[in-house]
């Protein structure tokens, strides 16, 4: 019951914060509801047992990758967006794109048994997340997990090398 | 009163004593910080109001109460109001999950034996369980922190202030890395994220080379002062002080704040580095484990383990004080250089020795 109504309302402000996502015309609005919608998923994260993944959620995501986004936005003093028509492109392609994939998704959910349940935290096979996730990324997925890393160091060479280039 | 409604009493009452004793703690260490930076300075620091002074933080309370609270012209009003709440908002979620002790009993709480001594702590079947994830959660709240910090200085519409919380979150951001990555070799000794596990581990395993106490310390020397420099950066508090540098930035992000406003960034910083403090003591110094004295009477003895978590955290915040007395302040590029070429290397040096170590001892 209360896992119901908690659900609903992190559910609530994490599609209110996307819609202010997109209607906000300022830059850092902007990005302050994403950090919401951040922040409502690690709560959903956690009521499905995923406390783990929800904690990660809000360091890295909320507290690192939009940290930057504002500080860039501060740094280069951003201004309000001005707000053009409309792309007639952009209304008649998004609109019955963003219904289909609205279709699939319910059609998905409810195709399925309504009364089974998915806990995340269950899938591991172990009662602490932590330990859970960590066994199955250095056993079973090793070798993504390895070479996502190997993604990440190249981001960061590509970094490097780019700020490099004006001094 | 059915079980529910009796937790809800203890949990309020566990929230309101915590924070009393929080924000008192906080208020004493303003007048702690003056008066041990005075006599460093061969000052007297506070002595007008009241004995030693003792009556000068409450006196600073009612200022800041009693103060117009000025909204300068042309801020961002929402995000200007938003960023003092968030940044002591988010300072006080982090205590939330600090356990100070192991359970006093007696008490109708959650379970039969008692209640522990921690806000979302709680006793089943006899046994104290908190947060599994809580020092996670305490690195999550400081992250959201940083937030407080960048609105302050952008919304104030002034470019002191922009300023100083550029710098501010620049430093933070930077800080982070180090200060996680120095806690990782205590969770690879102690094998769990759960405050109060970290503790048991320290309180229970076996002393180091026969006499010293099983504190991480001792293996985690070189962790311990990585966390040390990187929280003081974290807290920006000397010599990390660089976002509210006053010879070039007047006050940095919250030049524009006066009154209670102020006093909530003010508030923030100080429970920040009191949970600094707390975590220093959890992970390396054996939390509330402390010499047993068998010749207190049983009443002082159940309230030893507090005793000594407070003894630990006074040494850290005078620590804080020793130091803002003693040194100056960093230039900025020998901050970065500092934190990005020195203690990030050295952390991450550190995690794969104490992991060879472990996995080589099986």
């Amino acid at each position: 019951m209360l896992h119901h109504v908690l659900f609903i309302i992190f559910g609530m402000i994490c599609v209110a914060g996307a819609i202010n996502l997109v209607a906000q015309r300022h830059p850092i609005n902007s990005a302050l509801s994403l950090v919401v919608v951040m922040g409502s998923l690690a709560m959903i994260y956690l009521l499905l047992g995923a406390e783990f993944l929800a904690a990660i959620q809000v360091i890295v995501y909320a507290g690192a990758i939009m940290v930057l986004f504002v500080f860039v936005i501060m740094l280069l003093n951003a201004g309000e967006e001005e707000r053009t028509q409309g792309n007639h492109f952009a209304l008649w392609l998004g609109a019955p794109a963003v219904a289909t994939l609205a279709g699939m998704l319910m059609w998905i959910v409810f195709r399925n048994d309504p009364h089974k349940t998915v806990a995340l935290g269950n899938m591991l096979g172990s009662p602490d997340n932590t330990h859970g996730l960590a066994n199955l990324l250095f056993t079973k997925y090793l070798l993504p997990f390895e070479i996502t890393s190997v993604l990440i160091l190249i981001a960061i060479m590509g970094a490097v090398v780019l700020s490099k280039k004006e001094g | 009163m059915n079980n529910t409604t009796i937790f809800i009493i203890v949990a309020v009452v566990k929230i309101a004593l915590v924070a009393f004793i929080l924000l008192t703690g906080v208020a004493y260490m303003t007048w702690l910080e003056r008066k041990v930076v005075g006599h460093i300075q061969n000052r007297w620091g506070p002595t007008r109001v009241g004995p030693f002074g003792l009556l000068q933080p409450l006196a600073d309370g009612v200022k800041f109460i009693l103060k117009e609270d000025l909204v300068p012209d042309r801020v961002h009003k929402g995000l200007y109001i938003l960023a003092p709440g968030l940044a002591l908002t988010m300072s006080l979620v982090a205590i939330a999950v600090i356990p100070f002790g192991n359970a006093v009993h007696g008490i109708p709480g959650e379970g039969a034996a008692g209640s522990a001594l921690q806000i979302t702590g709680m006793v089943q079947d006899g046994s104290i369980g908190d947060i599994n994830i809580g020092l996670l959660i305490i690195l999550g709240a400081t992250s959201i922190g940083v937030y407080g910090v960048a609105l302050a200085g952008w919304s104030s519409n002034s470019k002191y202030a922009l300023l100083g919380s550029l710098r501010a979150s620049a430093q933070m951001i930077s800080y982070e890395l180090a200060l996680g990555l120095s806690l990782v070799g205590v969770l690879i000794l102690s094998g769990t994220l759960s405050l109060r596990g970290i503790v048991d581990g320290q309180i229970s395993g076996h002393p180091w080379l026969g006499f010293l106490p099983h504190w991480y310390i001792f293996p985690q020397l070189i962790a311990f002062f990585i966390y040390l420099m990187s929280a003081y950066a974290e807290t920006n508090r000397i010599p990390f002080d660089l976002p509210e540098a006053e010879t070039e930035l007047v006050a940095g992000y919250h030049t524009e704040y006066s009154a209670m406003k102020f006093a909530m960034f003010f508030m923030a910083e100080y429970i920040n580095m009191i949970t600094v403090g707390c975590i220093a003591t959890l992970l390396f110094f054996g939390g509330w484990h402390g010499p047993a004295l068998p010749f207190l009477p049983p009443l002082l003895q159940s309230l030893l383990p507090i005793f000594w978590f407070s003894v630990k955290i006074f040494v850290f915040m005078f620590v804080y004080i020793w130091i803002r007395g003693t040194l100056p302040r960093f230039r900025y590029d020998q901050l970065m250089a500092f934190g990005w070429k020195f203690l990030l290397p050295l952390a991450i040096a550190n995690i794969i020795i104490t992991g060879l170590i472990v996995a080589l001892r099986g």
